[in-house]
């Protein structure tokens, strides 16, 4: 491409690398913001949802009658009363043809499949009225039997749905013999249990709970011939296909805007029944509705996130080389298959291996349907859990080895002269460097000293016992190359959009289909394309979040804003300055072969003859004077199919603090070195990663969506789901590598989920390493004091001697159940005895 | 319904309000502050801070009745002359915000903390904060850009928090401090 060759050579004035601070935060800080719960239209009517305290009921009556004739009430809707017109919560990515996928109503009619669910809609004049009288809604339940274990799920004996006949939604297999990407795991694991290793571990990934902090809001105007619906949502531009796909209504007939957006690391990636019912509603009254979530119903009604079993066997040889990995999933669907549902643990499939060189790889995911909240995307989905099994296992066999987890580690990752690296899960790591992360991290974090220091703690007896963690993790962004999707039977593409507008006064506005909230885009890309078209960072206006003016979008998730996103800018600017050459050359009167473009001119070379591009714009834009055959316009749009993913990397390292005598876990240290290829903005990036690890952090050790025996939300407010605080959290050591992807002109690589992916496994490798000695190889996540006392105390102190606590976290596996590879010679195999000091 | 006169970021309001109405129901719905948000229903996670008679309070746990009489800053108010509060430009410049839904809370808090200890360490500043949930900067940078704004105090020679317009001696008597 000859414009890429014209583009300004990166110098000292290049935006992209320069840590600006965002053009966002002027609003923000001084509360000039627009949040959908701001937003009031004349004659709105406020709604408040009537939700089911059972997990499973069939209703059996609902009596609207008092609520009806409460103060301020306009009318209460019921399930039956919209059932034409409330369209369906999809799922859009069936991971399997025979998927199992309930229908899912925005409003139940006569069957509630969770605790949260809505039953009826009560409208009035302002929240307060409409709150009250939801109270007055008379509801008639059969209660059912509830299945609320995902282990007993698996069995049918009680079904989530008992018109679907079974609980089990889907099974999805990736096995890199039958690929052809790898060699047989099982031939690689008989092989270890004659004369290598083999270890293998259960994990819990416990449920968790995104909580972004603007609560869920939706505002609809159906006044007019188009209908607006304002929405805190990540994904405008999904949202309005969906509900012109299941609605009944033209999606020309449809706007959606998702206006400043507080939040959402997935937790707001879901078209939710609350936004449907609302739609419903607001279309059957003629009037904007608005309807905000309080944060007890985010908490039980948003979808949540992870809730997996992972039983991994790992195979290896007694030298440290490992030869084969094998992953069986059970996944928790919750009472519904969410928008991408079956496919959050799918996304795993790819990533347990890892940054090693497993010659042999098989991964199973068996889907589930509970009666509990629906699950989806929670920052990361899929690869978050799938790092966290693969770290915990390189620690468990650096344990049985005997050897440090660094040099375990190196022994078997890619080595940097190895990329381009295609895995044994079939996909092609374009760029990367292990050792160099690996080396900055341990001096950052001064590993050794740590090392020693715990070796001194451990031999003087210290009731504080030190461990150090570790995960070099890698992950793939980007999402996705739409022929990928295709294969997989996503229901769309992963392309992105972007549109550049040059404005006859110089300055520029950009159209983008990713629609932040909160990861600066404003600022980001402002740079790249004050870079690329050479005209001032505060020149650029960043557009986006309004189906009406960023026209097409896949929106943002899976840290595919930049990658995708990104590159769509920069091939639109790309298209600016080739429309803009074609003027500068008529203008200068010279050929188009003697310009060069430098630094936002277009310069005839060797002479003083030049154009600045804002004053091609005002040209183009008078349209006196235009070269043969061209529109007196230069703007330019580019919609960019990303051809790989990108695959970020780096080496994290953790030191916990445990006190032996009360559980008590203290964060020391923390030091990371993430490689997310080229950084625009490294202030942005920064913030990305503290974010990112205090998320990891909290479901190592705080965070977990707990119900009981009746199916109930017992963490259904932030008195109890404890997300942490200022006062919880330590500052971080945070530093970088750069291996440029090779996938996209930016060379980005994507950092909205690395500190999530990351952390997690670094927290429990470290609590697990300062209690080894006490015969502890696993604590159950979130490591609670009470865990980790039961887990020493369980222990006792004896090496060899499986911890009581340990069995709870780890079970062994059960006879006859996937993976139950019994060890044929227990001399040569390590398995969960927890033995290695 | 009652009739209270507040002065909210140096306008003086009248109105008839529930008495079960929250001061930032009444703040967002009846004086359309919508700066000043709502996180949660449980008053754990601060977002909807402000200052009563100079101190931070979160006004979710404030009934609108019990600031009868007395002043209120919010986040819109606490920029003076079209100049940002020293806090406001700190969290710009760490680099303290993303989603910013937090961000009007925290900014309020830190003024409060910082009026009360011009000079904190980082874990005061961690304790001082600990009742403003943010999900989006793992509070790194918020740490950062507090010592920031306390450095500033020390130099202009003035506490950075005395921004607040409606400070008074009372202050330690207003309902609902945060804790």
């Amino acid at each position: 491409m000859t414009i890429t060759e014209d583009r300004p050579a990166s110098n000292d004035a290049a935006e992209v690398g320069k840590a600006r601070t965002r053009k966002e935060d002027q609003r923000l800080i001084t509360g000039r913001t627009k949040w959908t719960d701001n937003i009031v239209l004349p004659g709105m009517l406020h709604l408040a949802m009537v939700r089911s305290p059972y997990a499973h009921a069939n209703i059996t009556n609902i009596d609207t009658s008092e609520a009806k004739t409460a103060s301020g009430v306009i009318t209460v809707v019921t399930g039956e009363d919209i059932k034409d017109v409330q369209g369906v919560n999809a799922n859009a990515w069936p991971i399997t043809p025979d998927q199992v996928t309930p229908t899912h109503l925005p409003v139940c009619i006569d069957h509630v499949a969770c605790a949260g669910e809505i039953v009826a809609v009560v409208v009035a004049r302002t929240p307060a009225e409409a709150r009250d009288a939801a109270e007055l809604v008379d509801v008639d339940y059969d209660v059912l039997p509830a299945v609320l274990d995902l282990k007993e799920a698996v069995n049918d004996t009680v079904l989530a749905h008992p018109d679907l006949g079974t609980n089990k939604s889907a099974f999805w297999k990736l096995d890199s013999a039958e690929q052809g990407s790898g060699g047989n795991v099982d031939e690689a694991i008989a092989k270890a249990r004659v004369d290598g290793i083999v270890i293998e571990r259960e994990f819990r990934q416990q449920r968790l709970i995104p909580a972004f902090m603007e609560p869920r809001s939706v505002v609809v105007d159906p006044t007019g011939d188009q209908m607006v619906v304002w929405s805190a949502t990540q994904v405008p531009h999904i949202l309005r296909f969906l509900i012109a796909a299941t609605m009944g209504i033209p999606e020309s007939k449809v706007r959606v805007i998702a206006p400043d957006v507080g939040g959402g690391f997935g937790g707001k990636l879901q078209t939710t029944p609350e936004e449907f019912a609302t739609i419903a509603v607001s279309r059957r009254l003629g009037k904007p509705c608005k309807y905000t979530e309080t944060r007890s119903e985010s908490l039980l009604s948003g979808h949540h996130g992870r809730d997996q079993w992972q039983k991994i066997t790992l195979a290896a040889e007694n030298d440290g080389t490992v030869t084969g990995l094998k992953v069986d999933l059970i996944a928790n669907m919750g009472a519904y298959v969410a928008v991408v549902g079956g496919g959050v643990p799918v996304l795993g499939a790819w990533m347990y291996n890892s940054i090693y060189k497993f010659p042999a790889y098989q991964f199973n995911c068996q889907t589930v349907l509970t009666n509990m909240t629906w699950v989806d995307a929670y920052r990361g989905a899929g690869r978050p859990e799938a790092t966290f099994a693969i770290e915990r296992m390189m620690d468990e066999f650096a344990a049985v080895l005997g050897r440090d987890p660094l040099e375990v580690r190196e022994q078997n990752w890619i080595r940097h002269e190895e990329f381009p690296f295609t895995t044994v899960a079939g996909m092609t790591y374009d760029s990367g460097n292990y050792e160099a992360a690996t080396e900055k991290a341990k001096k950052l974090f001064g590993y050794d000293e740590l090392r020693a220091e715990q070796k001194q703690r451990r031999e003087s007896g210290d009731p504080v016992q030190l461990g150090i963690g570790v995960s070099t993790f890698t992950e793939m962004c980007g999402l996705a190359p739409s022929r990928i999707l295709g294969q997989l039977n996503y229901g769309a593409g992963g392309w992105e959009h972007a549109s550049i507008r040059m404005l006859a006064t110089g300055k520029v506005e950009v159209l983008t289909g990713s629609s932040a909230h909160g990861q600066g885009h404003e600022t980001a890309w402002s740079q790249i394309v004050a870079d690329r078209l050479g005209v001032a960072f505060e020149d650029v206006e960043v557009l986006h979040g309004d189906t009406q003016i960023a026209h097409r979008g896949m929106d943002t998730y899976g840290s595919r804003s930049l990658v995708v996103g990104g590159e769509a800018v920069v091939r639109a600017a790309d298209k600016v300055i080739a429309k803009a050459k074609v003027f500068a050359a008529h203008l200068l009167e010279a050929s188009e072969d003697d310009l060069e473009f430098t630094a936002g001119r277009f310069q005839v070379k060797g002479t003083d003859k030049g154009l600045a591009i804002g004053e091609v714009a005002l040209a183009a834009f008078a349209g006196h004077n235009l070269p043969d055959g061209a529109e007196p316009n230069i703007d330019a749009d580019a919609t960019y199919d990303p051809v790989d993913f990108s695959f970020p990397h780096g080496t994290h390292l953790c030191a916990m603090e445990v006190d032996t005598e009360t559980g008590a876990t203290t964060m020391r240290k923390y030091a990371c070195v993430d490689d997310v290829g080229t950084i625009v903005n490294p202030l942005i990036v920064e913030g990305q990663i503290h974010g990112g690890l205090v998320q990891g952090i909290a479901q190592a050790l705080w965070e977990g969506a707990e119900y009981d025996e009746n199916g109930t939300l017992v963490t259904g407010s932030f008195v109890d789901y404890t997300l942490p605080t200022s006062a919880d959290t330590i500052s971080f050591i945070s530093e970088h590598t750069v291996s440029p992807s090779t996938t996209n002109t930016l060379g980005t690589k994507g950092v909205g989920e690395a500190g999530t992916i990351a952390s997690t496994p670094a927290v429990v490798n470290a609590i697990v390493d300062a209690l080894r000695q006490f015969g502890v190889d696993d604590v159950l996540m979130p490591c609670t004091p009470e865990r980790v006392w039961k887990a020493i105390q369980a222990g006792g102190a004896k090496p060899g001697v499986p911890a009581e606590g340990e069995r709870e976290a780890a079970p062994h596996f059960d006879e006859g159940a996937p993976n139950d590879d019994r060890p044929a010679t227990p001399d040569t195999t390590a398995t969960t005895q927890g033995g290695a000091q | 319904m009652t009739r209270i006169t507040v002065t909210v970021d140096g306008t003086k309001y009248s109105d008839e309000v529930e008495p079960r109405k929250l001061l930032v129901s009444y703040l967002r719905e009846d004086l359309g502050k919508t700066g000043t948000v709502i996180g949660c229903d449980t008053s754990n996670c601060g977002a909807c801070t402000v200052h009563l008679d100079g101190t931070s309070v979160k006004s979710c746990n404030v009934l609108a009745v019990q600031a009868d009489g007395h002043e209120v800053t919010t986040i819109e108010g606490l920029a003076q002359n079209g100049e940002l509060h020293p806090v406001q430009t700190a969290f710009h410049e760490c680099h303290a915000l993303q989603c910013g839904y937090c961000t009007p809370g925290m900014i309020m808090q830190t003024c409060d903390l910082l009026k009360n200890n011009p000079d904190p360490s980082e874990q005061e500043i961690r304790e001082g904060l600990e009742g403003n949930l943010c999900r989006c900067t793992g509070y790194h940078n918020i740490v950062k850009a507090v010592q920031q704004a306390a450095r500033q105090g020390h130099e202009s020679g003035t506490a950075a928090a005395d921004g607040s317009p409606a400070e008074t001696a009372d202050a330690e008597q207003s309902v609902g401090a945060t804790a």
